[in-house]
């Protein structure tokens, strides 16, 4: 009797310690939340949002100091969308032919290539990227330099291809090997039943891969700082100069005076990178749980 | 029985799973139209024969296959390319595999595989195929909606549906019912016995009863060997060899 309560008492502790970490994590998250607007809030005293958000110069240091991020917002958009043109095909199709086709032995070797691609540091990609890619892209378009937009989207598909190839693996590896033998029993090729039966039951799972790889490139600050050129104007192409959001933070928060006008802004702009995120996370999220249902 | 027209040829059938023999020497004849039923215990080599005669066997990765298999006088791996054998030979599995896209879809997957588009054809096989497999009345005002909403029963006539769309010539069933409750089994029991007037069928059945009910001719296959073939009647009321009546009577299995 008494080592029944014993055990009791023990299930009511692991259950309530379990039950405080998840509190803790959601509890942290508030509070970092809580403080990047309390920071940030301050700038919007003597700025308007919407000058905030669609300025278009982005001045902090000036007199008077003008705190437009269209140009940032503008210049994480274009990095970001040209990553995502160049991973997300690539590294779908790196997923189907890794769960698909790939035999044994090249499938645990390609998987285990991946993985080390998302072990490198971003510094080291964006070291890699400044001195080899710019260059190469300087020469090949005949452009006064060579960290542009479409060096830092370059890099970063780098960076988003192993998050988006392991998590749309997963996807299509967890579809039901009974789908497949219901096709190939119909006459489907090996090319159908992969096309319109795998991918199609993979979906969800693979929109996720997608958007938690787009997350993870506009959150990316070393490699895109390093290799992108940091200019914080509206760009026109693909291959100027731009400054990301994420950019402007690092650089900028060590030369910002504590409680200043400036200090906000960065902030502030905190808050705008941290909607992004958790509008994409939301999405993927959504997708993750459809495909599991 | 009546002289019919050979479906299957199978001679001296070997086939193996790494070095382990599934099934030794098998040599048996399938006639057209008839209801031809494979019993005995796990392990007998019975779903092994069944995917043999797709070439799903094709798939398991250390599968070694020797001997012929001929389908109407056709060698299965030389004259004929294998999509090709699997649109003749259609299988329907244990459990009830609905994809998850809608009951019309379903029926017209193999269809819309081999290219059909025009919607006309595609309903016609839909009704076609679902009369055949008796569901129609219960479905037919709602083809639009999920397949996963039916139940096991209306699932099991679901894929026979979609394999009745294609317009095989010969049907297998590994175990059709395994999932199933008597009273959905009684039907795809009813459906099978129209069916065999069109169509060849090779029923692979844990539940020897069921064999007793639908087949025309039984084997009986234990460890990879097949013991004993006959008319079903035959080997239910005297089985020539002892460990095919031990079996049929309950004593092992």
């Amino acid at each position: 009797m008494s080592s029944k309560r014993l055990r009791k008492l023990k299930e009511w502790w692991i259950e309530k310690a379990i039950l405080l970490s998840g509190i803790f994590s959601v509890v942290f998250v508030l509070l970092i939340f809580l403080f990047l607007l309390r920071e940030g809030f301050s700038l919007f005293r003597g700025e308007s949002v919407a000058d905030f958000l669609f300025g278009k110069s982005w001045y902090p240091i000036s007199d008077p100091p003008r705190f437009g991020i269209l140009p940032l917002i503008l210049g994480s958009l274009l990095v970001t969308l040209g990553a995502a043109a160049i991973s997300v095909p690539i590294g779908l199709a790196a997923a189907l032919f890794i769960a698909e086709i790939a035999p044994g032995r090249l499938k645990e070797g390609l998987k285990a290539g991946i993985e080390l691609l998302a072990a490198i540091p971003s510094v080291v990609i964006g070291f890699i990227g400044m001195i080899t890619l710019g260059p190469w892209i300087k020469n090949l378009f005949h452009i006064p330099t060579g960290l542009t937009a479409l060096t830092g989207s370059v890099t970063l598909a780098f960076m988003a291809m192993p998050t988006i190839v392991s998590i749309a693996e997963d996807a299509i590896t967890a579809v039901p090997r009974q789908y497949r033998e219901a096709a190939v029993a119909m006459g489907a090729t090996k090319w159908q039943t992969t096309w319109r039966i795998v991918a199609r039951a993979a979906r969800p799972g693979m929109v996720a891969a997608v958007m938690l790889g787009i997350g993870r490139v506009i959150g990316e600050t070393m490699a895109v700082m390093m290799v992108t050129g940091n200019a914080a104007t509206i760009p026109h192409s693909i291959l100027q100069p731009v400054r990301t959001l994420t950019a402007t933070i690092a650089a900028e928060m060590g030369e910002s005076v504590q409680g200043g006008a400036h200090y906000a802004a960065l902030f502030a702009i905190g808050i705008v990178l941290f909607v992004i995120t958790f509008l994409i996370n939301g999405v993927a999220d959504l997708y993750l749980h459809r495909s599991r249902r | 029985m009546v002289n019919r027209a050979t479906k299957f040829s199978i001679q001296g059938l070997h086939v193996q799973y790494g070095g382990m023999y599934a099934l030794r020497d098998l040599n048996l004849e399938i006639a057209a139209n008839e209801i031809f039923t494979v019993i005995g215990p796990a392990n007998s080599g019975k779903s092994t024969f069944l995917n043999s005669l797709n070439r799903l066997i094709d798939l398991e990765a250390h599968s070694r296959v020797s001997g012929m298999i001929r389908l109407d006088g056709i060698d299965i791996r030389a004259g004929l390319e294998v999509e090709a054998l699997r649109r003749k030979v259609g299988i329907v599995f244990a459990l009830p595999l609905p994809l998850p896209v809608s009951i019309y879809e379903n029926v017209v997957y193999g269809l819309r595989m081999q290219g059909v588009r025009d919607a006309k054809s595609l309903d016609a096989a839909v009704e076609r195929s679902l009369i055949e497999s008796y569901l129609w009345e219960e479905v037919k005002d709602r083809l639009r909606t999920p397949a996963m909403n039916l139940s096991g029963g209306q699932q099991q006539r679901l894929c026979m549906a979609r394999i009745l769309a294609g317009q095989p010539d010969v049907l297998l069933f590994d175990e059709p019912t395994s999932g199933l409750d008597p009273i959905s089994t009684a039907r795809i029991e009813e459906t099978m016995l129209v069916l065999k007037e069109k169509y060849t069928i090779v029923l692979v059945t844990n539940n020897v009863a069921q064999a007793a009910r639908v087949g025309d001719r039984t084997a009986f296959f234990l460890m990879g060997e097949m013991i004993e073939v006959s008319e079903t009647s035959t080997m239910f009321t005297t089985p020539a060899d002892s460990r095919t009546s031990d079996y049929i009577t309950g004593k092992f299995g």
